[in-house]
C-alpha cells in the first residue's frame, strides 16, 4: 500500500471508529430515514400501484435528504485543533480527502442497504426493478460521499458550515435523477445504460476535484 | 553563529486590513529557548501559527527550519514541528491509546513508541480511557506525549502550563530540552514569565501586534 493509500486507510478507520462510538448514523438517520419512508404509505393509504410508482423515486429522496446528515457529520467531525494537529502530521491532504469520502461513502452504503429492504416491504411488490437498484446503490453512495466531503471541505475554507447542505442537494439532484431513472427504466424495459453512465461520469468528476482541491482548501482553511 | 531555526525579517500579517502582526525582526538560533510573553490579543497566538507555517506572512520574508514561509516547500517542513495550542487536538471518542496509535501510523512511526510515551507522561494506566473522558490535565498529557512520539525540531507550546499540577509542568520542561538537545528551538508562550523563565534563554514581548524594543517595553 502507498503512503497515500496507507494514509487514506487510517483516516477512514478512524471516522468508522468514531462512527461506532457515537452511532450518529445508525442510531439516529437510519430511524429516521426509515420514518420517512413510512410517511408517504400513511398519507397514500393502500394504493397499492400508486405506491410502487412512487416508490423508487421516494427512496432515492430519502437517501438523498438523509444521506447529506451523513455527511455533514462526517464534515463536522474536525476541529481547528484537529485540523492543525493533521496538517502538521504531514498528512496528504488528498489521503485525508479519500479517507473521509471512503468513511462517508461506507456509512452511506449501510445506509442505503438498511432502508432498501423497508423501502420494498412499503412501496413494491415487484421487486423485479428493485434488484438493479442494488447496483445502483454503491455508485450513489461514492458520489454522495465524495460530494459531501469536498462540500464539507469548501464549507470549512469559509468557516461556515451552513453551505454544506447549499452545495450538496443542488449538485446531487443529478444523481437523484439517474439512480430513479435506472429504477424505474428497469422496471419497464427501458434503456439505462445513459444514466448509468451519469452516475460514473459524476463519481469521477467529483473524486478528481475533490484530489486536486484538497492541498487549496486545506491551505485556505486558516 | 549556530544556524537559524527561525528567522523572520520585517514579517506581518494582515487579516483583511488589520494588522495583527507587524514588522517583526526574529532570529532564533538551533538549541535556543525563547519565551514569548503579551497581554491578551498582542498576536502571540498568531506568530505561533505563523511559525507553525499554518499562517503565511502578508508582508517581509521568514524561513522555520531553513525553509521560507511562502514557500511550497513548507509543506514538507512541517511534521518537524510540534505545536500544543489552547485547545487539545485529541479525538474526543478515541482512546488515549488509539489516539496516538493514529498519529504514530500517519506519521510512519513504531507502534511500541505509542506505549513508551504514555508510560513518559504517566498515562500508561489510563491509556484506553476515551480522551474526552479524561479530565485537562490528562488530555495535557496526552498532548505531550504526541509531541514526545513526533519529537519535533520546532517547538511551539501556547499556555502549556496552564492548569498543570508541578510535576506535568516538569513534562514541559523534558519537552523543551529535547528539542534543544536535538539541534531544534522552541518558543513557550505563557502568562507567567516567572514559571518558564527557566526554560528559555530569552523573553520577547509582543505589544500590539510588534515585537517591544528590549528593556524600554515598547514597541
Amino acid at each position: 500500500m502507498t503512503g497515500l493509500w496507507r494514509q487514506a486507510w487510517e483516516v477512514a478507520r478512524k471516522d468508522l471508529r468514531t462512527e461506532l462510538r457515537t452511532g450518529e448514523v445508525l442510531m439516529i438517520t437510519v430511524p429516521f430515514g426509515a420514518a420517512a419512508l413510512m410517511l408517504i404509505p400513511l398519507a397514500i393509504g393502500v394504493d397499492a400501484p400508486l405506491l410502487e410508482r412512487v416508490g423508487p423515486g421516494m427512496y432515492w429522496s430519502v437517501v438523498l435528504l438523509f444521506g447529506v446528515l451523513v455527511t455533514v457529520r462526517q464534515s463536522a467531525a474536525d476541529g481547528p485543533a484537529q485540523m492543525d494537529l493533521l496538517t502538521l502530521l504531514g498528512l496528504d491532504p488528498a489521503a485525508r480527502f479519500a479517507g473521509r469520502a471512503g468513511a462517508s461513502t461506507l456509512l452511506l452504503l449501510v445506509f442505503e442497504a438498511v432502508l432498501a429492504p423497508i423501502a420494498l416491504a412499503l412501496y413494491g411488490n415487484d421487486p423485479r426493478g428493485w434488484w438493479w437498484v442494488l447496483a445502483v446503490l454503491p455508485l450513489v453512495a461514492l458520489g454522495l460521499g465524495l460530494l459531501g466531503t469536498l462540500a464539507g471541505a469548501i464549507a470549512a475554507s469559509v468557516a461556515s458550515t451552513t453551505l454544506v447542505p447549499l452545495i450538496v442537494v443542488p449538485l446531487s439532484v443529478p444523481m437523484l435523477l439517474a439512480a430513479a431513472q435506472v429504477t424505474e427504466g428497469i422496471r419497464v424495459g427501458a434503456t439505462i445504460f445513459g444514466w448509468l453512465l451519469l452516475l460514473v461520469v459524476m463519481d469521477l468528476l467529483l473524486a478528481v476535484a475533490g484530489v486536486l482541491s484538497a492541498r487549496p482548501l486545506q491551505e485556505a482553511t486558516r | 553563529m549556530p544556524e537559524a531555526v527561525i528567522d523572520l525579517r520585517a514579517v506581518g500579517v494582515r487579516l483583511g486590513d488589520t494588522p495583527i502582526l507587524r514588522n517583526l525582526h526574529l532570529r532564533v538560533a538551533a538549541g535556543e529557548a525563547i519565551g514569548l510573553i503579551g497581554a491578551n490579543g498582542s498576536g502571540k497566538t498568531t506568530l505561533l501559527r505563523l511559525l507553525a507555517t499554518l499562517l503565511a506572512p502578508t508582508d517581509g520574508e521568514g524561513a522555520v527550519l531553513g525553509v521560507s514561509l511562502r514557500s511550497p516547500e513548507r509543506f514538507a517542513v512541517r511534521p518537524r514541528i510540534g505545536l500544543i495550542g489552547h485547545t487539545p487536538g485529541l479525538y474526543p471518542q478515541l482512546t488515549l491509546e488509539e489516539n496516538l496509535a493514529f498519529i504514530a501510523r500517519i506519521a510512519g512511526i513504531s507502534a511500541a513508541a505509542v506505549h513508551e510515551v504514555l508510560d513518559g507522561v504517566g498515562l500508561g494506566l489510563a491509556r484506553h480511557r476515551r480522551a474526552a473522558a479524561c479530565s485537562h490535565g490528562m488530555q495535557r498529557r496526552g498532548e505531550f506525549a504526541r509531541v514526545m512520539l513526533t519529537r519535533p525540531d520546532l517547538l511551539l507550546l501556547d499556555e502549556a502550563h496552564a492548569g498543570l499540577d508541578p510535576q506535568a509542568a516538569e513534562l514541559v520542561a523534558h519537552l523543551v530540552n529535547g528539542a534543544r538537545r536535538r539541534g531544534g528551538a522552541a518558543v513557550v508562550v505563557s502568562h507567567e514569565p516567572g514559571r518558564i523563565s527557566p526554560l528559555v534563554d530569552r523573553f520577547v514581548e509582543l505589544q500590539a501586534g510588534a515585537i517591544a524594543e528590549p528593556g524600554t517595553g515598547r514597541p
